[in-house]
């Protein structure tokens, strides 16, 4: 049996005051499975992942992990944000080890070395480099064996080189560990890099999900890699092309997004 | 003209070389009070300025000798001390907690905010009259003015220190399956620190001038009796030397401030070396 968890979104919506962000979201997503939602800003993307972390309620509808409804936060799910949200007063094995409890120093230095940065664990958070922080998160995420890591942009503020070296890394340790895992990005080479799935989201819907069968690891100059990532975009921009159209007020607001 | 170009030559690589000893880093700053304190002896000794308006360098160092030789001085500092850090600890414990409870609950902040604000805003050096008739002239007048002062900095800051931490930061450690209680002392509190510690320093320099102010109302101990009682009989040395002591005191304060900043704040990147 997968050690990933299996994940329903039914019929979800979320509404803050009058603004309806997710509108009757349905999402069938199988244990260890990794799909990438892609998306512009203000999509719902980053709510519709609040709302599987149970940070958040939906105003309708119900999300399931392995068929339970989800009631609180659940230990079994952990995040990594876009900033990596590490804890500056914390050395590096510290922060990794954060709400363990027991004996967690070998699990924390374990996770360490997943990452490669073992040799950083008595380090202040200070004196890392972007890459290297968020690497202490990603160990901080899988140090405590999650069934679903959930991924909040986690590499959108790196370089391009330490990008790809996050992106192989993550899926490494994903093909050992098979936990499921929802990937928000902006980016669509990233999400075809990664996901098996690209799902994408417009307006708080399902707008496209598509499924992406090439061989792992896949390359960038692969022709059916490119012409995947080229129909996703297409399919992004032809929306927009449609709404300029017929509302210019509205498409004053896309483009401000 | 071979002299012009000789000499900043060589002067600069002197230069270069004195001021990488380890000895003349730690004395530069030494320099202009080491020259202004010969130039205020030479004044002195040259009766420009009568020892009536200001002593002699010497005479204030002889005064302090004899001072410490009877072993007045260590009673006075002793007392004064004991004064200063009786009032911090009550004044800053009291802000500490008002900051902690308004910074954390919204109700309590609600109630007491407003109120704290307003006395925040009268100077309370102002209130001596009121302290006097309330405590008469003993210690506890002097006691709850250094509690008092040392109150408000401490508070603003425990305040705003534990309002700014960063919400995706609690927002996280919820995530990660802190209890509220862990998300206090781990994230909450650490991040508030370097706020406080600034709130610390600051009531440092309040405590010592409520002190000095509050140790002229009738005294009959203290660094500030001391200065009064020499101020009756003209000792002009022992006065300055009074003001020379609380400077010190004042000093010693802030180090030990900064030295529980570099302390607490390892982790700070403002404290990293390298």
């Amino acid at each position: 049996m997968s050690r990933g968890v299996d994940l329903s979104v039914v019929e979800v919506s979320k509404s803050f005051g009058s603004k309806q962000v997710l509108q009757d979201l349905n999402l069938e997503i199988k244990p260890g499975e990794f799909v990438a939602i892609v998306g512009r800003s203000g999509c719902g993307k980053s709510t519709l992942l609040r709302l599987v972390s149970g940070l958040d309620r939906p105003t309708q509808g119900g999300i399931l992990v392995d068929g339970e409804p989800i009631k609180q936060l659940n230990p079994a799910v952990r995040m990594m944000f876009q900033d990596a949200r590490l804890l500056f007063w914390k050395r590096v094995l510290q922060n990794v080890g954060l709400g363990l409890r027991g004996n967690w120093k070998p699990r924390a230095r374990q996770a360490l070395d997943q990452v490669g940065l073992v040799d950083r664990a008595d380090d202040w958070i200070a004196i890392l480099s972007g890459g290297q922080r968020q690497r202490v998160a990603l160990a901080r995420a899988l140090v405590s064996k999650p069934r679903l890591l959930l991924l909040d942009e986690p590499l959108g503020a790196l370089d391009a080189l330490t990008r790809i070296e996050m992106q192989r890394l993550i899926e490494t340790i994903w093909q050992e560990q098979q936990f499921t895992t929802l990937l928000i990005t902006h980016d669509v080479e990233e999400a075809v890099t990664l996901g098996d799935r690209v799902v994408l989201l417009e307006a708080g819907q399902i707008a496209l999900d598509l499924a992406v069968p090439l061989p792992r690891p896949r390359h960038r100059g692969d022709p059916a890699f490119a012409a995947l990532v080229e129909q996703i975009l297409h399919r992004i921009l032809s929306r927009d092309t449609i709404q300029s159209q017929s509302s210019p007020s509205e498409s004053v607001l896309v483009y401000s997004n | 003209m071979e002299n012009t170009l000789f000499f900043p030559a060589l002067s600069s690589a002197l230069a270069h070389k004195v001021l990488r000893g380890p000895y003349l880093k730690v004395l530069i700053p030494w320099a202009i009070p080491l020259l202004l304190i010969l130039i205020w002896q030479w004044l002195v000794q040259s009766e420009v300025i009568s020892t009536r308006v200001l002593p002699a360098p010497i005479s204030v160092v002889q005064a302090g000798i004899q001072l410490a030789r009877t072993g007045e001085l260590f009673h006075h500092i002793k007392v004064s001390a004991l004064r200063a850090l009786t009032g911090f600890a009550i004044g800053g414990l009291i802000g500490f907690i008002l900051g902690l409870l308004n910074g954390t609950f919204s109700i309590s902040e609600r109630l007491l905010d407003t109120s704290v604000q307003m006395l925040r805003n009268i100077p309370h050096l102002a209130m001596i009259p009121l302290v006097i008739l309330w405590f008469g002239i003993g210690e506890e007048a002097k006691l709850f003015l250094v509690s008092i002062g040392v109150l408000f900095p401490i508070y603003i800051n425990t305040f705003h220190g534990i309002r700014t931490v960063e919400p995706g930061l609690l927002e996280m450690g919820k995530i990660y399956g802190l209890k509220p209680v862990e998300l206090f002392w781990q994230i909450v509190l650490p991040s508030a620190l370097p706020s406080i510690l600034i709130g610390v320093r600051y009531a440092l320099g309040i405590m010592w001038l409520t002190l000095i102010v509050a140790e002229t109302i009738a005294n009959d101990a203290g660094i500030g009796y001391m200065a009064m009682n020499a101020r009756e009989f003209l000792q002009t040395d022992v006065v300055v030397f009074s003001i020379l002591m609380y400077a010190l005191l004042g000093k010693i304060a802030d180090a030990i401030a900064r030295w529980l900043e570099t302390k607490l704040l390892q982790w700070h990147p403002s404290y990293q070396e390298g």
